[in-house]
This record gives structure tokens, C-alpha cells and sequence, in this order.
């Protein structure tokens, strides 16, 4: 990691278990602020769970114990009486799968602004355009601004949420395999948002494809089985591994 | 042919047959019910039925009026007092109650859904109306004997609230956990979540569960009929006694044989009870394509 930049996310002896079943274990990783990094690993072994924890959406779910720390911006967000949805609002998330909210195209991007801010109809308007226009979908919803969210295309769904995750002017942008229920246009245009993303957010994605995360990241981070194998700067990281098995996963021998 | 495809054949039209049959009933008792109802009409015009307030058939008079604001009264304000208690309570075990609270819970409305009529009837009887005549009753100042329009209406509220309750949760859980992380991942609090997003997503299935609800409380005969009164008068408060169109049916069976016309105007009472099932049916499903429509998820 390159010393100019600053620890966005860290997380120190992170241990978390659904229902008595281990799901990762002393977790200490960092993220670099304004970069995008990679969570890799095959499926089952924890990249969810750990992307969720940054925010606190784990806890929403029943038997969940989550123990260690999560230093965002060097405070632990795991402390007792913190305000949860103040944590939620400075990181966005992206799904795997779009779930636009139950309302309009505009309503969907207006709902985190109506939450927090007290701005007026037109600078929520000024924003919900400022932010379709991010994502590239305004030129195509402007004229249907009050039709449900659910009627546009899935690829469309997703950049909306991406929109609604953004208007909140979050710090961080959680992607859990953005793409994997996108077809291949979609999934590329999201990810050249991403790449764009990431100049004004830290920009964290789970991904399980190890192409998707050479073309894209700028830092790897490598679970298996609930533990972090190896993490770096994707340079170092793709081209110079130095434990075996994450070189046994970038050469298709586990996955 | 073999015997498999023979018994493959047989098996689809038996269930086809079956199927036929049942549907038949559908109209086997509106056809019944609507020539068993011809005769009051033929002496009787509809408008002088639904109108008129004397229901004295011993006197030849037939006037609906007083049952018809009676059920009215009844249903409304049970649907009144146990829509909005149902969904909060819902809610709590949906989305709030831990999940050791939830498993207990669950079973006991699911069975309180069960419990058949005469028992509410009879628990509204015990306490219910001695409640209602000493207690709520004198708050207002007004006396009664507990047997009335309200004693009856919180009985069927509280037989509804487990239906409603039992379905709304349902309907919650449907609910994919993503819809609720994107709520609160824009920072949204649960409250904010449950108010915008999940009424939102569950509104077609929760508009169902309060049909449901209304069918229960306007169908329902013997608890009404142990607590309402059973006085065709158009009730002037709702400490008055009064009477619903089901209850008026029970509770006159056993005379509508002395004569034709009493037996046809009961008849009619049913007819009208079918009508008004089927078109909040119909009415139901209209409503729940539009909710789906604007709402789809």
C-alpha cells in the first residue's frame, strides 16, 4: 500500500459467527481511503459477511455474535450506544441482486436525501438528477421519472441503486458482486462506475471473479475458509504472491 | 391403452370432476338462495326491504334497515379497532421481537385463529358485557345492559386480530432481507424502513389479510348473537342493542317455518349476505391489482 494513503477502513481480531458456526476468524485487514480493494476468496468463505459487518447490516439477522474491532476513520464502530443508521448512511451499498425500493425512479433516489437532509423540493430534484446523471441513467429515465423502479431493466435497477447509494454522499461504496446477476453490458458499465467511483469514495468489492478484480482493483484482499490468506496491492498481489495457496487460487486450482 | 396412461387418464378427470362439482355449488346456492327469495319480493318492492325500518314479520313487515346499520355498525368498528392494533402488533413480531419471543408467540395466535366462535361468544358474555355496562358505559354516561353494538364489535375484533395478525407476519417475512438492508444502508432507521419500505412492499398481501378480517367479522353469527341484543331497532348509540343480518338469522330459524313468507325473508337475508361476501371478493381482487401494480416489488 502506498504510504500517501490514508487507512479508510481497519479491522482488528474481527471474529463473527451465525448460530455457533464460525464464519470468519481474527480478521485484521485495511482498507486505503479513495482506492478500490478487492475481497476475493471462493464462494462460502466469508466476503458477504465481511463487507456487511463495515456497516453494521449483520446485526439484523438472528444469532449473530460479532466480536474485535472495526476502525472506520479510527473509530470503532462496534462500540455499545454508537447512532447505527449514522454509521449505515456514510457507507452505500450495492447488492448482487438490484432491489429497488417499493416507489418511483425519482423516490428512489430521493429516499436517503428526504431522510437526512432538510433540503427543499427543488435541491432534492437538483440532487436526484445530479446523481442519475453519476450513474448515466438520467438521458434514460428522465421522461419516466414517476414510473416505478421495478419496471427498468435489471442492469438499469442496479446503477439506480448505485444512484440511491450515492445520494446520501456516503464515504464508502460496498459492492457485493455488483455484476453477478447482470448481463455483460450491464455488469461493464457498473464497472467502469466503479472505476470512476472510486476518485471521490473508498470503493470495497466482493467479487468472486479474479478477472473482474485484476481489471479493477487497486488493493486484494484474499479470504479462505473465514481467514485472511494474504491482502496487498493488486500489482504485488497478482503478479508476486507470497503464500501458496493464494498462488493454488489464482491458478485455478482452488476456487 | 396401458394401465399406467389408463390410470393417468382416469386420475385427471376424476380430480376434473371433482373440481366441476364444487364450483357447481358456487351456484347451486345462489340460485337456491335467490328462488327462496323470490316470494317476499314479489310482495315486498327491494327499496321497501332495504329501507324500512320495521322488521316485524308476525305483522307482515319486512324492514331490513335497522339490521343492515346494525351489521354495518358492528363490522366497521370492528375492522376499526382490530386493523390498526393487528398491523402494529404484527409489525412488533415481525420485524422487533427477538426471535426467541417470535417462536413463542406465533403458535399461541395461530391458535387463538382456531379457537371456534362460541368460545370468544361465550368469554364476551362472561366478561365482556358486565364490562362494557360497568365500566365503559358509565365513562360516557349512559346506561345499558353490556348487550350491545360495542360489546359485539370488540368481541369480533378480538376474533380478527389473529388472522390479520397471523397474515400481516406472513406477509412481513416474505419480505427479501436485501430490501431491508437498502433501506437502512442509506441510513434509514428501522421505524423509517418499516414505514416507507416494508407497509410499501407488503400493502397487497396486508390488504387481503384486512378482507380476510372483514369477511370473519361480517359472517360472524353465534359470538355476535350472544352479545348484540338481538333488538331490530336501528340502534341510536353504540351501547344500544341491535341486531346483525347473520345473527338475525339464527336467531329466527327456528320460527321461519310457521309461514312461507318469513321463511323467504330470511332466505333473502342470506341471499343479501352472499351478495355482499362475493362483491367484497371481487372488490378485493380489483384492489389488490392495483396495489400490485403501483407497488410491484
Amino acid at each position: 500500500m502506498s504510504t500517501e494513503s490514508r487507512i479508510q477502513i481497519e479491522t482488528k481480531n474481527l471474529n463473527v459467527s451465525f448460530h455457533d458456526h464460525v464464519v470468519l476468524q481474527n480478521i485484521d485487514i485495511k482498507i486505503p481511503a479513495k482506492k478500490l480493494t478487492a475481497i476475493i476468496g471462493p464462494s462460502g468463505c466469508g466476503k458477504t459477511t465481511l463487507l456487511k459487518s463495515f456497516n453494521r447490516l449483520l446485526e439484523i439477522q438472528d444469532d449473530v455474535k460479532i466480536a474485535g474491532q472495526i476502525l472506520v476513520d479510527g473509530k470503532n464502530i462496534l462500540r455499545p450506544h454508537l447512532d447505527v443508521p449514522d454509521i449505515r448512511k456514510k457507507m452505500g451499498l450495492l447488492s448482487q441482486k438490484p432491489y429497488p425500493l417499493p416507489m418511483s425512479i425519482r423516490d428512489n433516489v430521493a429516499y436517503g436525501l428526504r431522510i437526512h437532509s432538510n433540503k427543499n423540493k427543488d435541491e432534492i430534484e437538483k440532487t436526484v438528477e445530479h446523481c442519475l446523471q453519476e450513474v448515466g441513467l438520467w438521458n434514460e429515465v428522465k421522461g419516466r421519472l414517476h414510473d416505478p423502479a421495478s419496471q427498468l431493466s435489471v442492469g438499469q435497477q442496479q446503477r439506480l441503486c448505485l444512484a440511491r447509494a450515492i445520494a446520501v454522499e456516503p464515504e464508502v461504496v460496498l459492492c457485493d458482486e455488483p455484476t453477478s446477476a447482470l448481463d455483460p453490458l450491464a455488469a461493464q458499465q457498473i464497472e467502469k462506475l466503479l472505476l470512476k467511483l472510486k476518485k471521490d469514495y473508498t470503493v470495497v468489492l466482493v467479487t468472486h471473479t479474479l478477472r473482474q478484480a485484476k481489471r479493477v482493483a487497486d488493493y486484494v484482499i484474499f479470504l479462505y475458509f473465514g481467514m485472511v490468506i494474504e491482502q496487498g496491492p493488486a500489482d504485488i498481489f497478482f503478479n508476486n504472491p507470497k503464500n501458496p495457496e493464494t498462488k493454488a487460487y489464482l491458478s485455478g486450482e482452488i476456487s | 391403452m396401458n394401465r399406467r396412461k389408463l390410470r393417468d387418464f382416469l386420475g385427471t378427470k376424476l380430480m376434473l370432476v371433482v373440481t366441476v362439482a364444487v364450483s357447481l355449488l358456487f351456484f347451486s346456492i345462489f340460485f337456491l338462495l335467490l328462488f327462496k327469495s323470490l316470494l317476499i319480493f314479489e310482495q315486498h318492492s327491494l327499496t321497501e326491504i332495504l329501507f324500512s325500518s320495521s322488521w316485524n314479520p308476525g305483522f307482515n313487515q319486512f324492514g331490513l334497515y335497522p339490521i343492515i346499520v346494525g351489521t354495518i355498525l358492528v363490522t366497521g368498528i370492528a375492522l376499526i379497532i382490530a386493523v390498526p392494533i393487528s398491523i402494529l402488533s404484527a409489525v412488533y413480531i415481525a420485524e422487533y421481537a427477538p426471535k426467541k419471543v417470535r417462536k413463542v408467540i406465533r403458535p399461541f395466535i395461530d391458535v387463538l385463529a382456531g379457537v371456534p366462535s362460541v368460545v370468544y361468544g361465550l368469554c364476551a358474555l362472561l366478561f365482556l358485557v358486565p364490562f362494557v355496562k360497568d365500566v365503559v358505559a358509565p365513562w360516557f354516561g349512559i346506561e345499558t345492559t353490556g348487550y350491545c353494538i360495542l360489546t359485539a364489535s370488540i368481541t369480533l375484533a378480538i376474533m380478527v386480530f389473529p388472522i390479520i395478525i397471523s397474515l400481516c407476519v406472513e406477509s412481513f417475512h416474505a419480505i427479501p432481507l436485501s430490501l431491508r438492508e437498502a433501506s437502512l444502508s442509506v441510513g434509514a432507521t428501522k421505524w423509517e424502513t418499516v414505514k416507507k419500505v416494508i407497509f410499501r412492499a407488503s400493502a397487497p398481501s396486508v390488504i387481503s389479510a384486512v378482507f380476510l378480517g372483514f369477511g370473519r367479522a361480517f359472517g360472524e353469527t353465534i359470538a355476535v348473537n350472544m352479545v348484540v341484543g338481538g333488538i331490530t331497532r336501528t340502534p341510536s348509540t353504540l351501547f344500544s342493542p341491535g341486531q346483525t343480518l347473520a345473527s338475525l338469522i339464527v336467531s329466527a330459524y327456528s320460527d321461519m317455518m310457521s309461514s312461507p313468507l318469513y321463511e323467504s325473508a330470511l332466505m333473502m337475508v342470506a341471499l343479501i349476505l352472499f351478495i355482499v361476501v362475493l362483491l367484497f371478493n371481487i372488490f378485493g381482487i380489483f384492489v389488490l391489482r392495483r396495489a400490485n401494480k403501483r407497488w410491484n416489488v
